[in-house]
C-alpha cells in the first residue's frame, strides 16, 4: 500500500527536496503552503503522515496539530514536526500540542527518510 | 562681713576690758594690804593723780588694740579673703583673673602659688581647646572630602540607616532618582530622594530586608566584606540594579565591628542595558533560527544533489536552491554584522575627560614613538566626552605613519572650541583636536588610506580604523593645509562633555551644592517607636510650604497658582530639597493679586494643572509634618482639591502664626515679616511661594527654642497649645 504523506511548509526550498526525497521513496506526496490549506487537505486527502512546519502563514504548525488532535476523525494522523526552532522549550511545546515526533532543522535527509518509514511502519 | 566685724570688735574690746579688770583687781588687792595711814596717803595720791593712771590705761589699751587689729588683718582677714578668691576660681573654669596676694608673707606666698596654678590651668585649657578645635576641623575636612568624593563619583550612591532613612546621597543618585520619578518635571525626583526620606518609597522593604539578612548571615560566617545585589523594577517602570554594602561599627567600638548601623546602596539604572541586551538576544535568536532553516534547506538540497539517478532538470532546481540559500545566508550575516557594529557604537563608553589631561596623555604617547611634541594652544577649560584609549590609538597611528613614512620629527597638538561657522555666537558643541606638523603634506589618497585602514602602531594593531573611532565619537575628521606657515594638520571634531542633549543618567553634572547632601547625625536617629506627637519639635521632618492663589476665597472659585516648599530634617533647613511649581488655575488672575505675587496670566499658561501638581506635591510631602504660615488658609485650598485629585493630606499641620502667638504672646503682630524681623530672619524673595516657604522654615526653626522655653517641646504639645490660641478660631 502506498502511504500518502502531506508536506505542510511555506518554504519552497525545503519542500522541493522533501517532495523529491519522499516521492523517490515511493510515497504519494502532497504539499500544503499554509496552515489552513494543510487542515483542508488532511480532511480531504486523509494522509497517513504530515510533515508539519511550525512557522506557517494563516495557521501555525502548533495550531494545525492542536486542531487535528481535537478532531475525532483526524486524531489518528501521524505528525512529524519540522522546525528551525530548536530550543528545548520549542520541542516541548511541539510535543505538547500532540506531535508524534519533532526534528530540528538542519537534519539529514537519510534520518528523515528513516523516521518517516518508522512512523508509517507503526501506523500501518 | 558681719562675722568679721564682730570678731574684730571683740578683738578690740577684749584688751580694754582685760586692762580695766587688771587695774581694778590689782588696785583692790593692793588696797586690802595697805595700813589705814597708807590708804589715806594713796587716796590722796589717786585723788590728785588718778586721771593720769586712767590715761595710762587708755594708752595701753589703744596700743594693744592697734597691735591686735594689725594681727587680725594680716593673718585672719587676709586668709579669709584668700579663701574666697580661691573658691571663686575653683568653681568656674572661666574665672581666670589673678588673685591679689595680701596678708602675711606666708599668705602672699600661697596667693602667688595659686596664681601660678591658675596660669597653668588656663594654659592647659587653651591647649585643650586648640586640640579640640583642630580635631573638629579635621573631622569637618574629612566630611567635606567625603562629600566631595561622593559628589564626583559617577555611580549613584545612597547611604541609609537601618530604618531605610537616607542620610547621604550624591549628585548622580539625585539624577538617577529624577529618572525614576513619575513626575520628573514637577518634583524632579526630590519626592524620592532627600535627607531623612525613606528608601522604601523606591525599593520594596522586603528586598532590602532580604539583602540585609544575606549580609548578616555572611558576616556571621566570617566574611570580611559581604555585599548583596538585587535588581528591581521601580514604579516608573525602570530597571534598577542595587549593590548593598553594610555600614558597620568602627572596629574599636565596644560592641564589636560586626554590628550593622546602616547600608550603602550603589545604584545602576540598567533599563537601557537590559533593553539593549534583550534586543541583542532577539537579534541573535532570529539569526540562529534563520540560519538553521537555511542550513536545513541547503543540507537537504545538497543531499538530493548527491543522488546518483538525479535528472538534469531536477539537478538544476536543487542547484538553484543551494545558490538561493547561500545568498540568503550571506545577506543575513551582513545584516547581523551591520547591526552589531551599530550596537557597538551606541554602547561605546564615552567618558568625561579634562581636555588638557587628554593632551598630556597624547603628548606622552606620541613621544614614545620618537616624535618631539609641543602643545601650546590648549584650551584648559574644555572637558571632552571621549573614549580616550581608542582616540589615543588613532593619534598614535597617525603620528607613527607621519614619523615612519614621511620622516616628520616634530608635531604639535592643539585643542580648542569648534564654533559653528554659520553662527559663531552659538554655544559650542564640539572641540577641535589638531595634530599639526611643519613640512611635507601628503596626497588626499594617502590620507584616505590612513583614515580607513586598520590602525597600526609598530607591532600594535587594532581592528578599528581612524574613521571608525571618529564615527564612534559622533565626530568628524579631515586633513587641512596652512599654506602661510607651510604647515598641515589633521583635525578631529569631538563632543564636549555635558553638551549632549537632555539630561540622562550617563551625563555627569558637577554639583554646586555638594556638601549639603549628607547628615550623619541621622545614623543615630531611629524611628524609635515613639508616636509622632511625642517627638520633639527639633527632630521632626517637616515640609514647609506656601501657596500663591488667585484670591482669598477657595470656596468661591479661587485657585492655587503656585506651590513652593522646602524641607527641614533633623533640625536643619535643607535648601537643596525644594519643590516649586506654577499651576494653571484655568481661570483668570485678578490684577489686584498680580500686584502682590507678580504672577501674570501668561506665566501660568501651559503649566500643569492642579490635577498633576497636587499628587506630585503630595509625594514630596509624604512622611513629614506640614508647616505653613497661616497654614489653615493653604490647607483649605488643598483640602478642596482632595476629592478631585484623589490625594489626601492627612499628616499633622503646624502653623507658624499660631506658634509665634504661643512663643511671643505679648507681641501685637504675628505677620510673617514682623516675626522674621523680630527673630532676625532675613527676608528675601517674599511673595513667591518658595521664597515665603523658606522664610517660614527659618522662622519655624527660630521659634523652636522659644517654644521650649514656654514649656512646649513636642509636636503634640504644640498642636494642643495652638488649638487653644485665639487665632485658632479664625475660619476661612
Amino acid at each position: 500500500m502506498t502511504h500518502k504523506v502531506l508536506i505542510a511548509d511555506d518554504e519552497p526550498n525545503i519542500v522541493i527536496s522533501l517532495e523529491y526525497l519522499l516521492g523517490r521513496a515511493g510515497y504519494r506526496v502532497l504539499v500544503a503552503r499554509d496552515g489552513q490549506q494543510a487542515i483542508d487537505m488532511i480532511r480531504s486527502e486523509r494522509p497517513a503522515l504530515v510533515l508539519l512546519d511550525v512557522m506557517m502563514p494563516i495557521k501555525s504548525g502548533h495550531e494545525v496539530c492542536a486542531e487535528l488532535r481535537a478532531d475525532e476523525t483526524l486524531r489518528g494522523t501521524r505528525v512529524l514536526m519540522l522546525s528551525a526552532k530548536g530550543r528545548a522549550t520549542d520541542i516541548d511545546k511541539g510535543l505538547g500540542v500532540g506531535a508524534d515526533a519533532y526534528m530540528t532543522k538542519p537534519f539529514s535527509t537519510k534520518e528523515l527518510a528513516a523516521k518517516v518509514a518508522e512512523m508509517l511502519g507503526a501506523a500501518s | 562681713m558681719k562675722r568679721v566685724d564682730k570678731a574684730l570688735a571683740a578683738a578690740l574690746l577684749a584688751p580694754g576690758l582685760l586692762l580695766a579688770l587688771f587695774g581694778l583687781g590689782g588696785g583692790a588687792w593692793l588696797w586690802a594690804t595697805l595700813a589705814p595711814h597708807e590708804r589715806d596717803t594713796l587716796a590722796a595720791v589717786i585723788e590728785t593723780r588718778g586721771m593720769l593712771l586712767v590715761l595710762l590705761g587708755l594708752v595701753l589699751w589703744a596700743l594693744a588694740a592697734w597691735a591686735l587689729n594689725r594681727l587680725y588683718h594680716t593673718h585672719v582677714a587676709a586668709a579669709a579673703r584668700l579663701l574666697d578668691q580661691a573658691r571663686s576660681r575653683s568653681g568656674s573654669t572661666d574665672a581666670t583673673h589673678a588673685i591679689e596676694p595680701a596678708g602675711s608673707a606666708a599668705l602672699r606666698g600661697i596667693g602667688e602659688s595659686l596664681n601660678e596654678l591658675l596660669r597653668q590651668r588656663k594654659d592647659l585649657h587653651e591647649q585643650m581647646a586648640a586640640k579640640v578645635a583642630e580635631a573638629a576641623r579635621h573631622i569637618d575636612q574629612e566630611r567635606a572630602r567625603l562629600a566631595a568624593l561622593m559628589a564626583e563619583l559617577t555611580q549613584a550612591v545612597v547611604v541609609c540607616n537601618l530604618d531605610g532613612r537616607i542620610l547621604l546621597y550624591n549628585q548622580r543618585a539625585r539624577m538617577q532618582f529624577r529618572a525614576l520619578s513619575s513626575a520628573p518635571e514637577l518634583a524632579g525626583g526630590a519626592e524620592l530622594i532627600g535627607l531623612g526620606r525613606s528608601i522604601y518609597s523606591v525599593f520594596e522593604r522586603r528586598l532590602v530586608a532580604h539583602a540585609l539578612e544575606n549580609i548578616q548571615a555572611r558576616l556571621q560566617r566570617g566574611a570580611m566584606h559581604p555585599t548583596a545585589q538585587f535588581v528591581t523594577t521601580t514604579r516608573a517602570g525602570q530597571l534598577l540594579r542595587a549593590m548593598m554594602t553594610p555600614v558597620r561599627g568602627a572596629s574599636g567600638e565596644a560592641k564589636g565591628g560586626d554590628e550593622i548601623h546602616g547600608f550603602v546602596l550603589m545604584l545602576d539604572n540598567i533599563t537601557r542595558e537590559f533593553e539593549a541586551d534583550s534586543a541583542r538576544d532577539a537579534l541573535l535568536h532570529g539569526f540562529t533560527e534563520g540560519t538553521r532553516a537555511s542550513l536545513g534547506n541547503l543540507q537537504a538540497a545538497v543531499e538530493m544533489l548527491e543522488m546518483p539517478d538525479l535528472d538534469a532538470a531536477m539537478r538544476e532546481r536543487f542547484q538553484a536552491v543551494v545558490r538561493d540559500e547561500a545568498q540568503a545566508m550571506t545577506q543575513r550575516v551582513r545584516e547581523l554584522a551591520a547591526r552589531g557594529a551599530q550596537d557597538l557604537s551606541t554602547r561605546w563608553p564615552l567618558e568625561d575627560m579634562h581636555g588638557a589631561d587628554f593632551i598630556a596623555a597624547a603628548q606622552r604617547r606620541l613621544e614614545t614613538l620618537g616624535l618631539r611634541v609641543s602643545a601650546h594652544e590648549v584650551d584648559a577649560a574644555l572637558w571632552l566626552k571621549v573614549d580616550s584609549f581608542s582616540l589615543l590609538m588613532a593619534l598614535a597611528s597617525l603620528g607613527s605613519r607621519l614619523f615612519g613614512e614621511h620622516d616628520i620629527q616634530r608635531v604639535e597638538l592643539r585643542l580648542g572650541v569648534a564654533r559653528s561657522e554659520r553662527d559663531p555666537g552659538s554655544d559650542p558643541m564640539r572641540a577641535h583636536l589638531d595634530l599639526l606638523w611643519i613640512g611635507q603634506a601628503m596626497s588626499t589618497e594617502t590620507v584616505i588610506g590612513w583614515e580607513t585602514e586598520p590602525m597600526r602602531i609598530g607591532a600594535d594593531s587594532s581592528a578599528l580604523s581612524v574613521r571608525e573611532v571618529v564615527q564612534r565619537h559622533g565626530g568628524e575628521f579631515w586633513f587641512e593645509r596652512e599654506r602661510v606657515r607651510h604647515a598641515a594638520f589633521f583635525r578631529f571634531l569631538l563632543p564636549l562633555a555635558g553638551a549632549r542633549g537632555p539630561l540622562d543618567d550617563n551625563t555627569f553634572v558637577r554639583g554646586e551644592s555638594r556638601p549639603e547632601y549628607y547628615d550623619f547625625d541621622l545614623f543615630a536617629q531611629t524611628e524609635s517607636s515613639r508616636a509622632l506627637d511625642e517627638r520633639s519639635l527639633a527632630e521632626l521632618s517637616c515640609t514647609v510650604f506656601d501657596t500663591e492663589t488667585t484670591g482669598l476665597n477657595p470656596s468661591q472659585g479661587d485657585e492655587i497658582i503656585q506651590i513652593g516648599a522646602t524641607r527641614i530634617v533633623a533640625g536643619k533647613l535643607r535648601r537643596q530639597e525644594t519643590f516649586e511649581q506654577l499651576v494653571d488655575p484655568q481661570r483668570d488672575i485678578p490684577a489686584t493679586g498680580v500686584a502682590i505675587h507678580g504672577i501674570e496670566p501668561a506665566m501660568v499658561r501651559g503649566q500643569p494643572t492642579i490635577d498633576t501638581v497636587l499628587p506630585a506635591f503630595h509625594a514630596f510631602a509624604q512622611d513629614t509634618v506640614l508647616v505653613g504660615h497661616n497654614a489653615a488658609f493653604d490647607m483649605r485650598f488643598l483640602q478642596l482639591k482632595e476629592e478631585r485629585t484623589g490625594v489626601r493630606f492627612e499628616q499633622p499641620v503646624l502653623d507658624t502664626l499660631l506658634l509665634s502667638a504661643l512663643a511671643q504672646p505679648n507681641q501685637e503682630s504675628h505677620g510673617l515679616e514682623d516675626i522674621a524681623a523680630r527673630l532676625g530672619v532675613p527676608v528675601m524673595g517674599r511673595h513667591t511661594a518658595l521664597g515665603d516657604a523658606i522664610v517660614t522654615a527659618e522662622v519655624f526653626l527660630k521659634l523652636i527654642p522659644l517654644l521650649q522655653a514656654a514649656g512646649i517641646h513636642t509636636l503634640g504639645q504644640a498642636r494642643e497649645a495652638a488649638q487653644k490660641t485665639l487665632y485658632a478660631r479664625l475660619q476661612y
